[in-house]
């Protein structure tokens, strides 16, 4: 039995084994001449993961969404996990990726919270703060060829300006008005520019809770690894709220005209 | 060999507390030419007096940039000063590129009095034999701070360090009132008044002699649109020089704007 | 003095005849000169509050603090060189972080008093280093409700319902004996801070003093903050009225 989840359902690589004829510890080359034959390996894949968040601005700040599944592998494993989370009173992060890499983030930041609190000076750190240490941070790890295997988006608001940008696990960084990772960023991104690109200042908070409800679904429905039991995140002037859980309204009688899925028998 | 018995070095208390070799280390900072700084709603200015070791020698650098947003002027050793400022640069740099952000201007001032506190609690050191008066400008608005080798800082409206220091001080404390709401002119010719106070009988402040350091929107005096820490020297400082009031009229009686206030019977 | 000429008092590593360390004892005079500083453990929460002696009015008020925050939930005031306040409350936040690193979880004030008396007693076992020239006074609210205590430069720490350090530490013990500590709410625990302050400070030999306070408890939501600027106006104008009737 293999037991790395993202080697489950695709084809062995037959170039030693075609069809598995061999227990593992007997496969030809499965191990190296000595212990450093082949160097010091790395993170090379996540392990637990998440799969997307969309961030959009509006009128009145940034909105993002996450669900709550955390995947092995294809097995939807963990189902009640929370990926958005806080960072002082005017930020929030988002993650898609390793999640055990990103309870390391969250707790890195949580730190420089405690340092920045502690300093009771007038002085705190905003998403745009936050987003640049988090990008050196990024960018470092990735040098050490030893990634943080996420990718993040930080949304914020102070002082009266909206801030979301992303960064991910090379250390790439960009903004936009409408950001989304992972699947997201294919079957999501597409809706949410349509919908908010030229409206950003004119968008209402229910328009936008509406914009991501539509495009949380389309996710559901097409990301296998996608859970329909998501937060939304909301920063204004006011400062962070992250909804309960909530779930949007599916059907999937369709599937039954699907061949190969439904009742049809050839 | 010395004066008392608990005055060798910075580990001994004295038996009433006191740490000699740490105000010795304050004496030090008595022995350089003084400096002055002032903070209004919108500018922190700095002043300060060069000396020259004669005819034939340049006079010697009494400020230094340490970021866009700060600056310092100095009185004691400057070999001192440039060890401390170089690492005021290198906290301000660590900001700017871990977070895009110009460091606050309290947690750098905080910074070189910790660095200077290890100095006043550990044999084989001795403390730094070095004053600031560090300006700077950051999201909380315009600041001045003094450092001192003690490993002491504080936050000021207006403050003297150096030789004869004690003279400015008076001028400060009797006008530092209208220093919030002065136009940036105003404000350095209060700074000039109050640096020309710890001069000697026979000498005056000249192009030479005097630099002026200013963070914040620029005067009409000034060639720059810049906001950042600048320092003016030379025939820059020449229009500022002209407005002070001479001196006869000036020290004892006040020029008019600045009222003598109620304040003035809680000084001592 | 009679330690003075001995030669047993140049040294924290030296002990005297009859087993004094006269350093240790210097440095409790340098905290008896400075201004005063007290804590007070109340039913659900702990304030701090100091004498802050102003030595030049050219200062700006409220700017130069000598309370200090070391992580959410734990604050500290010190009596004696503010320098090595500081010092010590750098460690402390160390401490508490590596704490938080470990255990994921906040510090008890009493893990952090005791890592902070290890760490000042040290300073008193060598001729290299001097010991630290202050009173500590930390307070905090955790897991096991409020707690509050004092370090001493010995590196000696203690647990208090009311602690009192500095100048004016006598007259403000007795003061805080008066009082049912652990029946007072937080926000009254702040009126009589604020009244002991302006009750030990000497008007006759002081220069002008300005009261600083935080607090921590439930109304705060556990975080150590300073004490909001209304609450902190009722106090200090009650204080001021108590010391007229007082007078």
């Amino acid at each position: 039995m293999d037991h790395f989840p993202t080697n489950w359902g695709r084809p062995r690589n037959d170039a030693f084994d075609a069809y598995g004829t061999y227990p593992i510890a007997q496969r030809q080359n499965n191990h190296g001449n000595d212990a450093f034959a082949e160097g010091v390996q790395h993170t090379q894949q996540p392990i637990v993961t998440g799969t997307s968040v969309l961030a959009i601005k509006y009128k009145d700040g940034i909105m993002m969404a996450a669900d709550n599944l955390a995947s092995y592998g294809s097995l939807a494993r963990f189902k009640d996990v929370q990926r958005l989370h806080p960072v002082g009173n005017n930020t929030v992060i988002g993650a898609g990726g390793d999640m055990s890499d990103f309870q390391y983030i969250q707790a890195l930041l949580d730190e420089l919270m405690v340092e920045e609190f502690t300093e009771q000076d007038g002085h705190s750190l905003g998403p745009s703060e936050i987003h640049e240490y988090l990008s050196h941070v990024m960018y470092a790890r990735r040098s050490k060829i030893n990634p943080l295997w996420n990718s993040l988006i930080v949304g914020g608001f102070k002082d009266g300006k909206r801030f979301l940008s992303y960064v991910d696990l090379l250390g790439t960084t960009y903004s936009a008005s409408t950001l989304a990772t992972g699947y997201g960023s294919y079957i999501a991104q597409p809706l949410l520019r349509k919908a908010v690109e030229g409206n950003e200042d004119t968008l209402t908070e229910d328009e936008a809770v509406k914009i991501l409800e539509t495009s949380m679904k389309v996710l559901f429905y097409r990301d296998a690894r996608s859970l329909n039991k998501y937060q939304i995140a909301r920063i204004t002037a006011d400062g962070v709220s992250i909804s309960e859980s909530r779930s949007a309204e599916t059907s999937w009688s369709f599937a039954e005209d699907i061949r190969g899925y439904g009742a049809q028998t050839q | 060999m010395f004066r008392n018995t608990y005055d060798s070095d910075n580990t001994v208390f004295s038996p009433q507390g006191r740490l000699h070799q740490v105000e010795y280390a304050l004496e030090a900072v008595k022995q350089g030419s003084a400096a002055v700084g002032l903070r209004s709603k919108t500018h922190s200015i700095l002043l300060a007096l060069k000396r020259s070791t004669g005819e034939l020698a340049s006079y010697q650098q009494k400020m230094f940039r340490i970021d866009d947003h700060v600056g310092i002027a100095i009185a004691g050793l400057t070999s001192d000063a440039r060890v401390l400022s170089n690492f005021m640069r290198q906290q301000a740099m660590s900001s700017k590129m871990a977070f895009n952000r110009p460091v606050p201007v309290n947690r750098l001032v905080s910074a070189i009095a910790d660095k200077a506190q290890v100095n006043t609690q550990e044999y084989g050191r001795r403390p730094y034999g070095v004053g600031f008066l560090v300006i700077g400008q950051d999201q909380t608005g315009p600041h001045l701070y003094e450092f001192s080798p003690s490993g002491n800082s504080y936050e000021y409206y207006a403050m003297s360090i150096g030789a004869r220091s004690q003279s400015a001080k008076t001028y400060l404390e009797k006008h530092y009132e209208s220093f919030a709401d002065s136009s940036l002119e105003d404000l350095i010719k209060h700074g000039l008044h109050a640096l020309r106070e710890t001069l000697q009988q026979d000498k005056d402040l000249n192009v030479n002699n005097t630099s002026i350091g200013i963070v914040g929107p620029p005067s009409s005096f000034e060639k720059t649109s810049s906001v950042s820490f600048r320092i003016l020297e030379g025939d820059a400082i020449q229009p500022f020089l002209d407005t002070m009031v001479p001196k006869e009229i000036s020290a004892p009686a006040a020029p008019a704007p600045a009222a003598a206030n109620e304040d003035v019977q809680m000084a001592e | 003095m009679t330690s003075i000429g001995t030669g047993y008092d140049l040294s924290a590593s030296t002990y005297s005849p009859d087993g004094r360390i006269f350093q240790v004892e210097y440095a409790n005079k340098a905290v008896e000169n400075s201004g005063t500083a007290i804590g007070l453990r109340v039913k659900d929460g702990v304030v701090l509050a100091v004498e802050k002696l102003v030595h030049s009015k050219l200062l700006i008020p409220e700017a130069n603090r000598r309370i200090q925050t070391l992580d959410r939930h734990i604050g500290l005031t010190t009596a004696g060189l503010l320098a090595d306040g500081r010092q010590l409350a750098n460690r402390a936040r160390e401490e508490s972080s590596n704490f938080r690193d470990s255990f994921k979880s906040p510090a008890t004030v009493k893990y952090i008093a005791d890592r902070l008396g290890s760490y000042v007693q040290v300073y008193t076992l060598y001729s290299s280093v001097r010991p630290f020239g202050i009173s500590t006074i930390i307070g905090g609210v955790d897991q096991d409700g409020p707690s509050l205590f004092i370090i001493e430069p010995s590196g000696v720490f203690f647990g208090y319902h009311g602690a009192a350090v500095g100048k004016g530490r006598q007259l403000a013990k007795t003061e805080l004996e008066k009082l049912k500590l652990s029946e007072l709410s937080t926000r009254q625990a702040v009126i009589e801070a604020a009244r002991i302050i302006y009750l030990v400070h000497d008007d006759s030999k002081e220069k002008e003093f300005e009261l600083e306070m935080s607090w921590i408890g439930d109304e705060t939501n556990g975080l150590h903050v300073p004490v909001p600027k209304a609450l902190f106006a009722e106090a200090e104008q009650k204080a001021k009225a108590a010391l007229e009737d007082f007078e």
